[in-house]
């Protein structure tokens, strides 16, 4: 019945609700939440969440019958000559895939991160920060709901912005930690302006799309909409296109993390590990992904462009997977690692591969995901055994004095297979299939790229090939350091196992990233043809749509296997064989790696990530601070606050009023009534003198009006 | 029958007397007997009038003229003693503190 | 030249004669003298202008009266003599005299141009013109009121004399 129901495509017209529910969410926590439980806040959000997965799940019921989708008019949010944009909410398969990415992982998230934030509060006082937490995170599904249902640019572009500033608050959710207090607060902020500076390529890249389009749009008036730019993208000259999509690529390099805007991403590691999890892993950093999948109309046609973005992603790939091997942070290890299957992702789009890209897409938000909430299951679960050991005076004095514990460096990690199990083999799941072992998730996904790579573009195929390589070396070497051996700290020693609120989601997504490549099982290729339904729809009347996807390359997914089986067998060899025998050294001798003695200086270069944030705060930071520097002493304090305010206007202004009150005032208005003044004492002492005092006078005055009188009387009646 | 005119041209210069005599003399007392002159010189302007016009409201007004004439001489004189007491002197020009 | 303006133009000459030498002596007595002589004849020429009861009011009140007050007055303050012979205002006199000439002319000059300026009357007067029995009727019907209050002026006059020459009692 519900199938009955579905295929009439009625449901199509719930799809405001994606956006709706987590907005309720949002506004009820913001409201009331204050009066609310913990219980309360995290059930609101959750359900806010998840009813927005359940709106998704009736648009995929929907589309399995009516494929084609429909777009849903909302309201018109601007309509002024020849721009008319609305707020449209457009269901197609590749939206519907996304909208359940987002709503089925942030749900689990939500989840799993009720109990983490729970265990925060406990651990770290201020129970208000709950509330404020949930709020950010619907908002975040709400902004990017309406980043993946939009069908135009600009409402993409809303969303776009919306999740930027989600990234920003929850990046710095504890404002007042990191280094010198303010550490959490500077990566939001950096986070912020590097996707900013991709936010003005996608500006101008509509900008550009706007002066293009425009005259060619039905009766001038354009309104960004995908088909629209599909269908007229044909009649734009190809230089035209070309500088749309590359400046494009900007902002996908800010929003997914590619060269020459990834270095936001490390430093986003400094917020709570669901925002990890969901925003940095499994969501926002996909959205460039999207962005370059939907417009694949205009991406298809300058083949150039389609390069660089290929190039992009393969170089980002591999880059990114080199530092990985160095790094100590867990959580660091894995932003890199996103890095890197980011630009495995922006590689296959940018190929043409769509499907490819996609299917990488939803299966890496499945184990990355999963890695980052575990990882932050291991830290909580340090935590708690750090809390342990600080009750207990015996377990102190063990421990080594250190100036301040970091829960998080893997070099105090170790052992902890047995003290977390489920942990451990959520864990081990997810660093396999994120390695690529058959026949879990990342193996289908990561084999269908290399496949395309190596018929569409051969050097990226190389790159991807060697990036491959390291993602087992790296995720294998992090398993051991973590997972196997002793542990290496006291808190560590002691840590215990997470609750069931956080680890059942993990169990759900350790199912997931087992059977989810089965989704695009070569030959079957169920994914595939659902996502045909929106690239060739477009390739039918206009621009190039997909190229066939190819087929099961054995040779190919035989080399990428050994590799990364070498890459495991490789992390066994270093980091239990090798440990072994760094542990008969003397502790001053011994290196915390064994990697370091081997790679020498370049395990330096790599472990300080080729120092690029140096070079860009050399490069572009320190300049501008100078520039921001001068103008605000120089020009706006010195210049114009000090000569031209206080000098000219106030300066002048009291010079202005001296003159008035002194010369003008005091001199010239008084002088005027002092004169007149003057001039009455004068008349009044000279009229004075005619009181004599005599009576004769007064007389003598009286006879001259009598004859005054009478004269007059003469000269009028005579 | 003597012309009106000829009462009056008598009375005006009558008059003109006693304003000569009120404003050249400094004895107080007679400055007081000028005034009485030019009421006079009034009173018969008023008769000569009265004959004229057949009238008896001229001769009554005279009447009225005297009586209060007498009253006035009566106060003026008490003062006049009064301000001798004072000043020993009733030289008008010697009251002269309403200088201004 | 009729009797009546003979005897006029004498008794004008006696007026003036006298109200200038009041005008000018030296002695307080010499002046009330003077002042007493004018009165006289302006009674005689109330009576000849028909008003006997005003003549002998003028004589018995005024100069009866008043004068004698005057010269009372003139006995009791000793102000015989002039007093002193410095002139504070030098200026009023020739002053004076200057504006006295004036007003003569002027008023020579209104009664000249107005001589024709009253109508002729008939000479012929009533009777009892200017009796006491006369004045008394209009006195006492026509102007009762003023009547009246000349009388609490009198009154006034009285008590006012009395009040201002009281010597504080010590």
């Amino acid at each position: 019945m519900l199938l009955n129901a579905a295929n009439t495509g009625g449901f199509f017209y719930l799809v405001p609700f994606v956006v709706l529910f987590p907005v309720i969410g949002l506004l009820i926590n913001m409201f009331v939440g204050g009066r609310l439980g913990e219980k309360a806040i995290g059930a609101i959000a959750c359900l806010g969440s998840g009813l927005a997965f359940g709106v998704a799940v009736l648009l995929g019921l929907a589309l399995v019958g009516k494929p084609d989708g429909l777009v849903v008019p909302y309201l018109d949010w601007i309509t002024i000559g020849t721009l008319q944009l609305q707020w449209a909410f457009r269901v197609d398969t590749l939206s519907v895939t996304m909208m359940l990415v987002v709503g089925g992982v942030g749900t689990l998230i939500h989840i799993y991160a009720v109990g983490y934030m729970h265990d925060d509060v406990r651990h770290n006082g201020d129970p208000g920060r709950f509330r404020r937490f949930f709020v950010y995170f619907n908002l975040f599904i709400a902004a990017m709901m309406i980043l993946v249902s939009a069908s135009n640019y600009m409402m993409l572009f809303i969303g776009w912005e919306g999740v930027g500033l989600c990234s920003y608050l929850l990046i710095g959710f504890w404002y007042e930690k990191g280094k010198d207090g303010i550490g959490n607060a500077l990566a939001g902020k950096k986070a912020f302006i590097a996707n900013r500076i991709g936010d003005l390529g996608f500006l101008i890249a509509a900008f550009l799309m706007f002066k293009y389009f425009q005259p060619l749009a039905p009766n001038g008036v354009f309104s960004f909409d995908f088909d629209s730019v599909a269908s007229l993208a044909k009649q734009v000259p190809p230089s035209g296109i070309l500088a749309i999509t590359l400046f494009l690529l900007l902002g996908v390099t800010g929003k997914s993390a590619q060269l020459p805007l990834y270095v936001w991403l490390p430093d986003a590691m400094a917020g709570p590990t669901p925002v990890s999890a969901l925003i940095h892993a499994a969501t926002m950093v996909t959205a460039g992904v999207y962005l370059v999948a939907r417009s694949h109309a205009i991406y298809s046609l300058v083949p150039m462009a389609q390069n660089t973005v290929a190039i992009v992603g393969g170089v980002t790939a591999l880059f990114a997977g080199t530092i990985a091997l160095a790094q100590f942070d867990i959580k660091k290890v894995l932003a890199y690692s996103t890095i890197s299957q980011l630009g495995f992702m922006v590689a296959a789009v940018g190929m043409g591969a769509f499907t490819a890209g996609m299917f990488h897409l939803v299966m890496h938000a499945f184990f990355k995901a999963l890695l980052f909430l575990s990882a932050g299951s291991v830290i909580q679960g340090i935590e708690r055994g750090e809390h342990h050991v600080e009750q207990d005076p015996n377990l102190r004095k063990r421990m080594k004095h250190e100036m301040h514990f970091d829960a998080q460096d893997m070099r105090n990690m170790g052992g902890l297979r047995t003290k977390m199990k489920v942990t451990f083999w959520v864990y081990l799941v997810g660093a396999l299939a994120l390695s690529g072992i058959i026949p879990l998730a990342g193996f289908w996904s990561k084999d269908e790229i290399l496949t395309e790579a190596s018929a569409l573009n051969p050097a990226v195929y190389w790159l991807l090939l060697l990036a491959a390589f390291l993602t087992a070396l790296y995720m294998g070497r992090q398993i051991l350091m973590v997972f196997f051996g002793e542990s290496r700290s006291e808190p560590v020693a002691h840590a215990t196992e997470s609750p069931a609120i956080m680890t059942v989601p993990l169990v759900i997504l350790a199912g997931l990233s087992v059977v989810g490549g089965f989704i695009n099982f070569p030959s079957v290729n169920t994914f595939t043809h659902w996502l045909a339904n929106t690239f060739s729809a477009v390739a039918e009347g206009t621009a190039g749509g997909e190229a066939a996807p190819a087929g099961f390359n054995f040779v190919i997914a035989t080399v990428s296997t050994i590799l990364a089986v070498g890459g495991l067998l490789l992390a066994w060899y270093l980091y239990m064989n090798r440990v072994h025998e760094m542990r008969r050294l003397p502790q001053n001798q011994r290196a915390d790696d064994p990697l370091r003695p081997i790679l020498g200086p370049v395990f330096t270069l790599l472990e300080n990530k080729y120092w690029v944030d140096e070079f860009y705060g050399y490069i572009v930071v320190k300049p501008y601070e100078w520039l921001s520097g001068f103008l605000a002493d120089k020009v706006d304090w010195n210049f114009w606050h000090d000569f031209f305010h206080d000098t000219i206007l106030v300066g002048g202004f009291n010079g202005a009023t001296r003159l008035l009150s002194g010369p003008i005032d005091l001199g010239f208005i008084d002088g005027i009534s002092n004169f007149l003044a003057d001039g009455f004492k004068e008349l009044a002492g000279q009229m004075r003198k005619i009181q004599s005092g005599f009576v004769r006078n007064y007389a003598l005055s009286i006879l001259i009006g009598v004859i005054c009188i009478i004269g007059y009387l003469i000269i009028r009646l005579g | 029958m003597v012309s009106v005119n000829y009462y009056l041209a008598l009375s005006v210069i009558l008059f003109i007397i006693g304003a000569l005599g009120v404003l050249i003399r400094r004895n107080a007392i007679i400055i007081f007997m000028s005034i009485e002159l030019m009421l006079n010189a009034a009173n018969l302007a008023f008769v000569a009038f009265a004959r004229y016009w057949q009238a008896m409201s001229g001769q009554i007004f005279v009447f009225f003229i005297m009586t209060v004439a007498a009253a006035e001489v009566a106060i003026g004189l008490a003062l006049i003693v009064t301000i001798f007491h004072t000043k020993s002197s009733i030289d008008v020009d010697q009251i002269s503190t309403l200088k201004g | 030249m009729t009797l009546q303006l003979l005897l006029f133009l004498i008794l004008a000459v006696i007026a003036i004669v006298a109200a200038i030498g009041m005008l000018v002596s030296r002695s307080a007595v010499y002046a009330a003298l003077f002042l007493i002589l004018d009165l006289l004849t302006i009674a005689v020429f109330f009576v000849l202008l028909n008003a006997p009861f005003i003549a002998v009011a003028q004589v018995s009140v005024y100069t009866g009266a008043i004068m004698v007050l005057f010269l009372f007055v003139i006995m009791l303050l000793g102000a015989e003599r002039a007093a002193g012979e410095v002139r504070t205002i030098t200026w009023q006199l020739p002053l004076a005299i200057v504006l006295g000439v004036v007003l003569l002319a002027e008023a020579v000059f209104i009664i000249v141009q107005q001589r024709n300026a009253l109508p002729a009357v008939a000479t012929q007067l009533p009777v009892d013109f200017g009796s006491p029995a006369q004045v008394g009727t209009s006195l006492f019907s026509n102007y009762l009121l003023p009547f009246e209050i000349t009388s609490v002026l009198l009154l006034v006059g009285i008590v006012g004399a009395i009040v201002l020459t009281k010597s504080e009692k010590k």
